[in-house]
């Protein structure tokens, strides 16, 4: 392998490490503070990515202005998601939970199909956007994905100084640590999960419109994406995002160079990561088991 | 038993019950439409895959979310180890299909056992979708297509057979012949020492290794034998349909019979049961268009509600009402 | 009287706090070794690093002279190392008799004679009902757990704890939340446990532990400040300054 194609795959591995960090960042702080397991996690990175779909033909050129919408739109849709179901559910056994969200696939499955369809679709960059840039002397690298790992390293950027600067976010990590503390603690926990849980479906939502260009939108990528991100939080340890951090990139290199090296086993390759680590570390990399 | 909560059907043995049914569903086949006893025999073997998850959820509670995976290697199985020219013997292919899930269940167990709570939840999907894209992007079972088997397989000579797998009534009185063993079995199991230090397991693993089990190596054996059991039912699917195809191991029947047990009663054995017949009956009915009209083409969503409503409202399952409304 | 087990410099580390800082102790049979200090003393962690739940940042444990040191937990049991709980850990969906016969059924052998039913164990069934009786739960045998009253329940605690016929018991508030009758009652089963058993107690009832003890070891914040007989440390001026220090 040469430097040039070394340095896309490289990229490419980022790229997707970085977008899997925004789903999973989201899972792994609505578990790590509600205690909630969310199968329907997926669902909202599909319903960003056909939020792409639907509102790219109003907001043309204005890319990020369209990221900006939809993100607020999703933020809403996850708070009064959690007012109306889930936070009916932080009480309930894990089984109960696991039911009860993969229920929530199917509605959500099918209220898609009732407004958009099942048909497959494309979303175009927008001009300032498109095109590539040379790499080496042979290589080129789309400007899009630049843009798209530049865009979340942004948002994860913004995270971190929310999560680590503000009053918001030493209650988040309060709460990540130990759940009936910030209870007694006297703070709103309502108020709380409900932003907790608005900001976890916005990242994944977000993540879906960032990749909606880069691959096609269709009916049954939310499934894959929520189990990744489930590998995901299981190697960085539920409740951390720095681990979720580490885990993602750890997943995007397996995945991506995997493709390279063993092409049509690689789909395994992460699967075996996950399953290395937790042998040395059952609960994750940032956690210490006794 | 013990362990499990007394229902108003105590108070006869309780193998009495399960023995009517059985000896009802073996004897009912004659009197069945063809549509009719195909349509047992998608509960028989939705059945007989719940019950092996029930041994892992209900008895030991280890919440598996990868299930499908031992169903779909089962299935496999059976087609991949038949001849190509001619029918297999369901005396070597029963067992294979079983002794492949297993060594799947063990790799998985040894591996997700490490684990606890949402963790292994987690992890046991993770595996199941490992299994899944083998056969879903690789050559080695051919695709997303699947692959047919072209022979059901047979008991005894292939000219003169004991029993044709092909022959559809056969077939249905093989699948209840197995339903019963694995009930049987299954019962057996949660009597004996083996059964109470799984319940105990499930109650509080800590005091149970205080009082000096080796815990994990109970739950690995819980996790094997309901795998074995789960490729059971793979290869009476396979047999059933006569194709197999990659989304028998996809995490939605993963999830499908893990709502059976529950809708059924989580910890009996005849919930898994009940939770197949109502399971299969609620499909049938939400996606029959003369009983739901437009509604029909989007069972999905109406099925999505149901659950919700019903996971919400009745946690015990039909059991449950059952024991409500006697007392 | 030989030290049946024993632990020698036992320190377990949590970062950069020193839970338990180089215990050596000894535990010998017909003695009551009691294990006395404030919270947060190190005496449960001491405990679980006995039982084998937690494991040593260094230090060694000895059973007969055998280091048990890497042995998990349920090797350590069937050893013959029972513990009891602070917290009432009993089943509470079985009845009291499936809750000894449960704990005795761990050396029952062939654990995998899945055509034999558990109720028809004979091993098991044996332990239990001797450890029912030693603990004085007879009569409520049948009864299901959850409806016990508290007491009763500590009762089955120490039940299930001898029902595995361990040599070392290690008893972590056995007496807990109980009356004075039910501590009557308590004190005199742990007497007559005392021949043919190491009993090692962590207890917070200072007349009960004075009654009962052969010898008393005093831990503060992790450290082991005195170990001796029952007159010798409530004279020890460094213990009464520890205890009277925290009262006031």
């Amino acid at each position: 392998m040469d430097l040039a194609t070394f340095a896309v795959q490289c990229l490419n591995a980022v790229q997707y490490g970085l977008l899997l960090f925004l789903v999973a960042s989201g899972l792994t702080l609505i578990f790590g503070i509600m205690g909630v397991i969310n199968l329907a996690h997926g669902s909202f990175y599909m319903i960003g990515a056909y939020m792409a779909f639907a509102l790219s033909p109003l907001f043309g050129q204005n890319f990020i202005l369209m990221l900006l919408c939809g993100t607020l739109l999703a933020a809403a849709l996850g708070y009064i998601l959690e007012w109306l179901f889930f936070s009916y559910l932080y009480q309930r056994e894990h089984l109960q939970q696991v039911l009860m969200t993969w229920a929530l696939i199917l509605v959500f499955e099918e209220l898609r199909s009732l407004l958009v369809g099942n048909d497959v679709h494309g979303v175009k960059a927008p001009d300032w956007l498109a095109g590539s840039i040379p790499l080496g002397d042979l290589m080129t690298y789309p400007v899009y994905r630049l843009f798209a790992s530049a865009a979340c390293i942004a948002i994860a950027i913004a995270l971190w100084f929310v999560v680590q600067r503000t009053r918001l976010g030493m209650m988040i990590r309060a709460g990540a640590s130990n759940r009936d503390m910030v209870r007694g603690l006297g703070i709103d926990i309502t108020r709380l999960y409900r932003i907790v849980f608005a900001g976890g479906v916005a990242l994944a939502a977000l993540a879906g419109m960032i990749a909606a260009p880069m691959a096609s939108v269709y009916p049954g990528m939310g499934g894959h994406v929520l189990i990744v991100s489930f590998v995901v939080v299981v190697i960085g340890g539920i409740g951390s995002i720095g681990g979720a951090l580490v885990a993602a990139l750890l997943v995007g290199f397996v995945d991506t160079f995997g493709k390279v090296f063993f092409a049509e086993y690689s789909g395994i390759g992460i699967y075996l990561l996950m399953a290395i680590i937790l042998v040395w570390r059952p609960e994750g990399l940032t956690k210490r088991g006794a | 038993m013990a362990t499990m909560p007394p229902t108003p059907l105590d108070r006869l043995p309780p193998w009495l019950l399960p023995m009517l049914a059985g000896a009802a569903l073996l004897l009912a086949q004659p009197l069945l439409t063809p549509y009719l006893q195909d349509l047992v025999l998608r509960i028989v073997v939705l059945a007989v895959f719940a019950l092996s998850l029930e041994l892992l959820i209900g008895t030991t509670g280890l919440v598996s979310l990868g299930h499908a995976a031992f169903y779909g290697i089962g299935a496999y199985a059976t087609v991949m180890l038949s001849p190509a020219d001619g029918p297999g013997s369901i005396v070597l292919l029963l067992p294979a299909a079983a002794g492949c899930a297993a060594l799947y269940a063990l790799f998985v167990g040894a591996f997700s056992l490490r684990t606890k709570g949402v963790y292994f939840i987690m992890v046991t999907l993770a595996f199941a979708q490992m299994a899944y894209f083998v056969f879903h992007d690789t050559k080695f079972g051919g695709g997303t297509d699947g692959i047919y088997l072209n022979f059901p397989p047979v008991l005894g000579d292939a000219a003169k057979p004991l029993l044709d797998g092909g022959d559809k009534p056969t077939l249905y009185r093989l699948a209840a012949g197995v339903l019963i063993a694995t009930y049987a079995l299954l019962a057996m199991l949660r009597r004996s020492r083996f059964g109470h230090a799984l319940a105990g397991i499930r109650v509080n693993e800590q005091r149970m290794r205080a009082a000096g089990f080796p815990t994990t190596l109970y739950k690995l054996a819980a996790f094997v034998i309901g795998g074995a059991l789960a490729g059971v039912a793979g290869f009476l699917v396979a047999v059933k349909d006569g194709v197999v195809n990659p989304e028998l191991l996809s995490w939605h029947v993963s999830g499908e019979v893990m709502l059976v047990i529950i809708l059924g009663g989580l910890g009996h054995l005849r919930g898994a049961v009940i939770g197949a017949v109502a399971f299969v009956l609620l499909k049938e009915a939400l996606s029959n268009p003369a009983l739901l009209g437009r509604a029909a083409d989007h069972w999905q969503l109406t099925l999505g509600f149901t659950v919700i409503v019903f996971v919400a409202l009745l946690p015990q399952g039909l059991i449950g009402v059952l024991q409500r409304t006697r007392s | 009287m030989t030290a049946v087990l024993r632990c020698e410099g036992l320190t377990r580390r949590f970062g950069g706090l020193t839970a338990v800082g180089d215990a050596t102790l000894d535990f010998r049979l017909g003695e009551v070794h009691a294990v006395i200090g404030t919270n947060g003393a190190g005496k449960s962690t001491l405990i679980n690093m006995l039982s084998g739940e937690l494991p040593a940042s260094a230090g060694r444990v000895l059973l007969d002279g055998h280091d048990i040191t890497p042995w998990p937990q349920p090797k350590r049991a069937r050893a013959g190392i029972g513990r009891s709980y602070q917290r009432t850990t009993v089943f509470g969906e079985f009845s009291v008799f499936e809750n000894a016969r449960l704990c005795a059924q761990a050396s029952c052998p062939r654990p995998f004679a899945v055509w034999q039913g558990a109720m028809t164990c004979k091993d098991s069934g044996q332990a239990a009902r001797e450890a029912l009786a030693a603990a004085g739960l007879t009569e409520q045998a049948a009864q299901r757990t959850s409806t016990l009253s508290h007491g009763a329940k500590r009762q089955l605690e120490i039940a299930m704890c001898l029902a595995t016929r361990p040599r070392v018991l290690l008893l972590d508030e056995p007496l807990a939340g109980m009356g004075a009758e039910e501590t009557e009652r308590m004190l005199a089963l742990l007497k007559s446990l005392k021949p043919g058993h190491a009993i090692a107690l962590v207890e917070h009832d200072m007349d009960a532990v004075f009654r009962i003890a052969d010898r008393i070891t005093v831990m503060v914040n992790g450290q082991v400040i005195a170990s001796d007989a029952p007159q010798a440390i409530r004279a020890n001026r460094e213990v009464q300054v520890a205890y009277l220090g925290e009262q006031q």
